[in-house]
């Protein structure tokens, strides 16, 4: 490397611009998360339910098999869309339905089929699980996924 | 071993190793699973299984970076380490944590954000362990001599604990959930890991070639800097699609891009120093691996990490088996394989004797690198065709994962080399063989022009 470049001016250049760019990235994440709350989410209310529906999603840790926003385990199929291909997205008593029926029919233990292990939910549980997969689906993504297959 | 109480760093090591070899088996079951679906899928579901090999793989990655630090700082600062009871202190808590966090995922009780589903106690765990090494370490550090390369390995897990505190904030709004969430995992992997990667590799290259340390930290601070400078915006690759603003898809392409260039750095460094140094070091395996690890690290994170991170590519890319090509790939090749190399050059002298089963050793590197290179393709063709069918012609999940069985069945086998590399790697380190599988030639020091006919 040139001589102009000494190690100590390697240092500082390092701290510098490192500092620089934690300063931008800070701004647009403050930004990102005014955007988030009033724009890409805002379309349908945080209730209690979609909270509820994100604690369940949790704590059975769906994210290890599925994916959500493309973000997870690619092991199963996207869910961040899934209200749109079900066709249920604007219709909450429908969605929560056809939910509880699909958890209630796992695992379908057909052979050589991956396999979903049974969750036992509440109904409530079920409904907030709906709820918060709607919630999911209406968040703005810059039009991703592609297409409904997700 | 200069210091006496760089045999901390031992300790540290065989946990790791530990866990590296349940990590793999825990790979090799859910590849498996992938192969044939009904495996245990009633008493131990995959969700469960990727949770233990996934988390096994970071916390043994951590422990083998304290372990170097441990090992390295020493050596550097020219003193003894500042408390040896904190440092086993902090081994216990990770270890009993670790196993807590694998125990209550087999009964059923995680969390459920991916890769920080540690139970509460076990966070707070990991924070006290972080908090008790920074203390430590930092003790020795100013107590002695300052180096670049203590500089940076600081730097670098100061900030990585400091980011841990983003694993407590779990927002209600799964959109700020995610985007808080890669404050852990991208700032981790792509920006202060790579900090502490650089600094371990620096030592090791410094230690293996006798190039001038004056050449070698210059080198560091450039490496670094290319990687903050990229890593930090580059965040932005993360947040095209999950309800942030549009502008993260020129931000992220353009910074993601330039993300390559800090692997490729330390590639290069990796090759002039060896190049330039004039040392014959006894310790070969050492050497194979931290050429390695810097090749491999520009490959998996650098060449496959740009093959899908402009927005234009992600945006069908996105969430398929691409990613996962490059996450095996990228962990191996950066993270996976630096450990081994401190591993590999460190246990001779923790254990007080002449580099040993090196042969062993570098059969088990080429074992692990051919089976993560095989893997990597055989999900790259996978990903492109999932990408094909699934978001461009529209066809449904499950009906293309079917097609795509022979791919995985191919992963199982790359995958069965990984472990066989991997259980070969720990019998290296830890059984004592009384020879060499292969007698080394004589030393025998390079001319400086070739002749002709020999």
């Amino acid at each position: 490397m040139a001589e102009i470049l000494t190690k100590s001016r390697a240092r500082n250049i390092f701290y510098a611009g490192s500092l620089f760019f934690v300063v931008i990235f800070v701004v647009l994440t403050v930004h990102s998360h005014y955007y988030v709350v009033t724009k890409s989410t805002a379309g349908m209310p945080l209730t209690d339910e979609v909270v509820l529906g994100k604690h369940v999603w949790e704590r059975h840790s769906c994210i290890n098999c599925h994916t959500l926003h493309g973000e997870g385990a690619y092991f199963a199929p996207e869910l961040g869309n899934v209200m749109t291909r079900w066709g249920v997205q604007e219709d909450p008593e429908s969605a929560a339905e056809v939910l509880g029926i699909w958890m209630e029919s796992q695992p379908s233990g057909v052979d050589g089929r991956r396999q979903m292990p049974r969750f036992v939910l509440t109904p409530e549980e079920v409904r907030g699980l709906s709820e918060f997969l709607r919630w999911a689906d209406q968040t703005d993504t810059q039009g991703w996924p592609p297409n409904d297959a997700g | 071993m200069k210091y006496q109480t760089q045999k901390v760093a031992y300790a540290y090591f065989l946990c790791a190793m530990g866990l590296f070899g349940i990590q793999v088996l825990g790979g090799l079951i859910a590849g498996w699973i992938y192969v044939s679906p009904n495996f245990l899928s009633e008493i131990l579901p995959f969700n469960i299984i990727r949770m233990i090999h996934t988390n096994a793989l970071i916390v043994w990655l951590l422990l083998g970076f304290f372990g170097a630090a441990y090992f390295l700082v020493p050596e550097e600062s020219e003193r003894e380490i500042y408390s040896v009871k904190l440092a086993y202190l902090q081994l216990i808590i990770l270890v009993v944590g670790t196993l807590g966090a694998v125990g209550s995922y087999l009964v059923g009780i995680h969390g459920g954000r991916e890769f920080l589903e540690q139970p509460l106690w076990v966070k707070i765990g990991i924070l006290i362990a972080a908090l008790i090494f920074l203390f430590n370490i930092s003790m020795t550090v100013l107590a002695g001599k300052k180096t670049a390369i203590t500089n940076v390995l600081l730097m670098g897990l100061w900030l990585l604990s400091l980011l841990w505190i983003f694993a407590f904030i779990n927002p209600d709004n799964l959109s700020l959930d995610k985007m808080y969430w890669w404050f852990v995992i991208h700032l981790w992997v792509e920006a202060t890991w790579e900090l502490v990667m650089a600094a371990i590799l620096a030592f090791l290259i410094l230690k293996l070639t006798g190039v001038d340390r004056e050449v070698v930290e210059k080198w560091l601070y450039v490496i670094v800097a290319t990687a903050l400078f990229s890593g930090i915006l580059g965040t932005g690759h993360h947040f095209y699609w999950i309800g942030l603003p549009g502008y993260w898809q020129w931000i992220g392409s353009i910074f993601s891009t330039f993300e390559v260039i800090p692997f490729f750095l330390m590639m290069s460094f990796a090759f002039i120093m060896v190049w330039k140094g004039r040392r014959n070091h006894p310790n070969k395996a050492a050497l194979l691996w931290s050429l390695g690890t810097a090749t491999v690290a520009f490959f998996g994170a650098g060449v496959w990490g740009f093959l899908h991170t402009l927005h234009g590519v992600n945006f069908y890319s996105h969430g398929t088996q691409i990613t996962a090509a490059h996450g095996h790939l990228a962990f191996y090749g950066a993270y996976v394989a630096l450990n081994l190399a401190i591993i590999s050059y460190a246990m001779p002298i923790l254990r007080g004797r002449e580099p040993y089963n090196q042969v062993l050793n570098m059969v088990s590197f080429w074992l692990m690198t051919g089976g993560m290179a095989f893997m990597t393709f055989v999900l790259t063709f996978a990903g492109i065709i999932q990408t094909h069918m699934q978001r461009v012609v529209g066809d449904y999940y499950m009906d293309v994962q079917d097609s795509l069985s022979i791919f995985y069945m191919m992963r199982f086998g790359s995958g069965a080399f990984v472990v066989l590399g991997a259980l070969l790697f720990i019998y290296s380190m830890l059984v004592v063989r009384k020879r060499e599988v292969i007698t080394p030639g004589p030393a025998n020091p390079a001319p400086a022009i070739s002749v002709p006919g020999e």
